[in-house]
């Protein structure tokens, strides 16, 4: 009997000695998984003068000749001053950057707006349509979202080619819009509804655009969300497209442009990056649980 | 009597018949967009890819495939490539799964480390690429770390075959987060009861594991690893970012390849690798479609 109580007293130490583990185990992982972002943020809060001073054996060719560069990186969790000069910078002096970053929310949010709005309708078709053909097309749909850009930039090169687009933001906005991603998540969300909804709806004569507005639109009001949120991530983060479809740099995303950040540039680099990471944190700081719902369904292709 | 009770059949057929005028209007825009900016180009895609140019358009059957194999550029890429994604791919599937199964178990403040994992997600490559860059330059962080602590040598991460473990990292750091929601979403659905049965008859966490969790899991694996293969091509979007348009040749991927194609606007060779790309990729989605159909269909509904 005493035994068997010292061997439950272990069987419950040993319980909580690898709960403890564990759990330092999970803060040290989640801890390094948001270092990069905060190491971006408190590192544009320095001067041009201490970026130049730690990092300029990386950054700067030019610099070379002044006198306090450090010859070996030095990495800085805070500043030793908290300066908003790079923010004063890149918001007064440098047009440049903002023009960029005009650039990539004019490529961004028509995307983002139509391809939800037309994922909402059809969604709507895909989940009530029955019937061999709308099997056939709604594979094709999964078959094309999980193709790679290598495969689908190839035709949207050749319709922008065709159709005169190349070189404008339509090369890049058109196919966007009608990228299958979020009709194949809505539609998940959809079919969600029960059947004996619209049945009822009609029983009482409700039209079907009614019907659509009133009772499958706030149903699946959440997912809409969600999706707005995974294609706004998707498209605020390209570089493929840009790359091949616009020749013209000026017409380039910030995404594509802050990777060709020069050296003398680099006090600025920071605030920039943090400016270009606002918009999706933000989202993510206000609609995490709209996310994680998004996530969950875009899970299994099996429907 | 009889024709009245008809009647009413009919008018409750037309009330529950889903195909109404209304469904195939509302699927009309994105089939429509979806035909002319995806299939329609890619069926001509496939005819560029047996012609000698779109001008001439005669018929060359496989030399495409031929030059294209032959080619010594294409051939560096797909193996860096399939390298890349072979690493990459097990790594998320495995740590991910890993870091779902710690989020599940008792562990407190399970929604903080949520939201810490996730958060990678959110944040633009382009953004975080400064801060790479000044832990993996030669003259950066870790080589300063490796050298005054481990008295070790610098490793040029950068420019050399170490790149590829740079890259791997990054794709890590982005993507575990969301692998890891939908293996969280899938160990959720698993039947508790079952799991308490197995422990109650003596089964070891290996063992429950192994012979119920994986089994009820074995839809999102297939799912994660689907999606992780086709992230792992996206890599370049990472490799471009860290390292402009051209890198050291262990890390020239398809996409640079296809990059150059694109500017010398070589249609067929264009042509030729999108369809081999298109080919892979279904082959390896049917191929884990019948894997997951075998491991896990008995417990499906």
């Amino acid at each position: 009997m005493k035994k068997k109580k010292k061997r439950l007293t272990l069987q419950r130490l040993f319980r909580s000695v690898t709960l403890v583990l564990m759990t330092a185990f999970a803060a040290v992982s989640a801890v390094i998984f948001l270092l990069p972002t905060v190491l971006t943020f408190t590192n544009s809060l320095m001067s041009q003068a201490e970026i130049n001073a730690d990092y300029g054996v990386i950054f700067s060719s030019v610099t070379n000749n002044r006198t306090f560069i450090a010859e070996k990186v030095n990495l800085k969790f805070i500043p030793d001053i908290v300066s908003f000069s790079q923010y004063i910078t890149v918001l007064i002096k440098s047009p440049d950057y903002l023009l960029k970053f005009w650039n990539s929310v004019i490529l961004t949010v028509p995307i983002v707006i139509f391809q939800t709005a037309i994922a909402v309708l059809a969604s709507y078709g895909f989940a009530r349509l029955t019937g061999r053909l709308k099997e056939i097309i709604f594979f094709v749909y999964i078959i094309l979202m999980l193709m790679p850009y290598q495969v689908t930039l190839v035709p949207n090169y050749l319709v922008a080619d065709k159709l005169g687009l190349l070189d404008t933001i339509w090369s890049i906005i058109l196919p966007g819009i009608f990228s299958p991603f979020a009709v194949f998540l809505l539609t998940k969300a959809m079919k969600r509804i029960p059947k004996t909804y619209y049945e009822a709806a009609m029983l009482d004569g409700a039209g079907e655009l009614q019907i659509f507005a009133t009772i499958c639109y706030p149903l699946i009001r959440s997912a809409v969300f969600s999706v707005l949120m995974l294609v706004f991530i998707d498209y605020w983060n390209m570089v493929e497209q840009p790359l091949i479809l616009l020749s013209d740099e000026s017409l380039h995303p910030l995404s594509v442009f802050l990777s060709k950040i020069n050296s003398g540039d680099t006090g600025l680099a920071f605030a920039v990056a943090v400016i270009y990471m606002t918009p999706t944190l933000l989202m993510f700081l206000y609609g995490e649980e709209y996310l994680v719902e998004g996530i969950t369904y875009s899970g299994g292709i099996k429907g | 009597m009889k024709k009245n009770q008809k009647q009413g059949k009919q008018e409750y057929s037309r009330l529950t018949n889903p195909n109404t005028p209304f469904a195939v209007i509302s699927i009309i825009p994105s089939v429509a967009g979806v035909l002319v900016f995806f299939i329609i180009p890619f069926f001509i895609i496939i005819g560029y890819s047996f012609l000698d140019d779109p001008i001439n358009m005669n018929f060359v059957g496989i030399d495409n495939y031929k030059a294209l194999f032959a080619n010594t550029a294409f051939r560096r890429a797909a193996k860096n490539t399939l390298v890349l994604s072979a690493t990459g791919v097990p790594l998320a599937v495995v740590l991910s799964l890993g870091l779902a199964s710690l989020l599940d178990s008792r562990i407190p403040c399970k929604s903080l480390f949520r939201t810490f994992f996730l958060s990678p997600m959110m944040v633009p490559v382009a953004s975080i690429v400064l801060i790479w860059q000044v832990v993996f330059h030669y003259n950066g962080t870790l080589n300063s770390v490796i050298v005054d602590y481990f008295q070790g040598q610098p490793v040029d991460w950068m420019k050399s075959s170490k790149c590829m473990i740079v890259v791997v990292l990054l794709f890590l750091w982005k993507n575990l987060g969301y692998n890891m929601i939908l293996f969280l979403a899938a160990l959720g659905n698993i039947p508790n009861d079952l799991i308490e049965v197995a422990e109650l008859e003596g089964a070891g966490a290996l063992y429950r594991l192994i012979h119920i969790k994986l089994r009820y899991l074995s839809p999102t694996l297939l799912f994660v690893t689907i999606l992780s293969i086709i992230n792992s091509f996206k890599l370049f979007r990472e490799v471009y970012l860290l390292t402009g348009d051209y890198p050291f040749e262990d890390i020239y991927l398809l996409q640079h390849y296809m990059n150059n194609n694109f500017r010398n606007l070589d249609y067929q060779k264009l042509s030729a690798a999108a369809m081999i790309m298109s080919a892979v990729m279904v082959v390896i989605i049917g191929i884990l479609y019948i894997l997951e159909n075998k491991l896990g269909g008995d417990v499906e509904e």
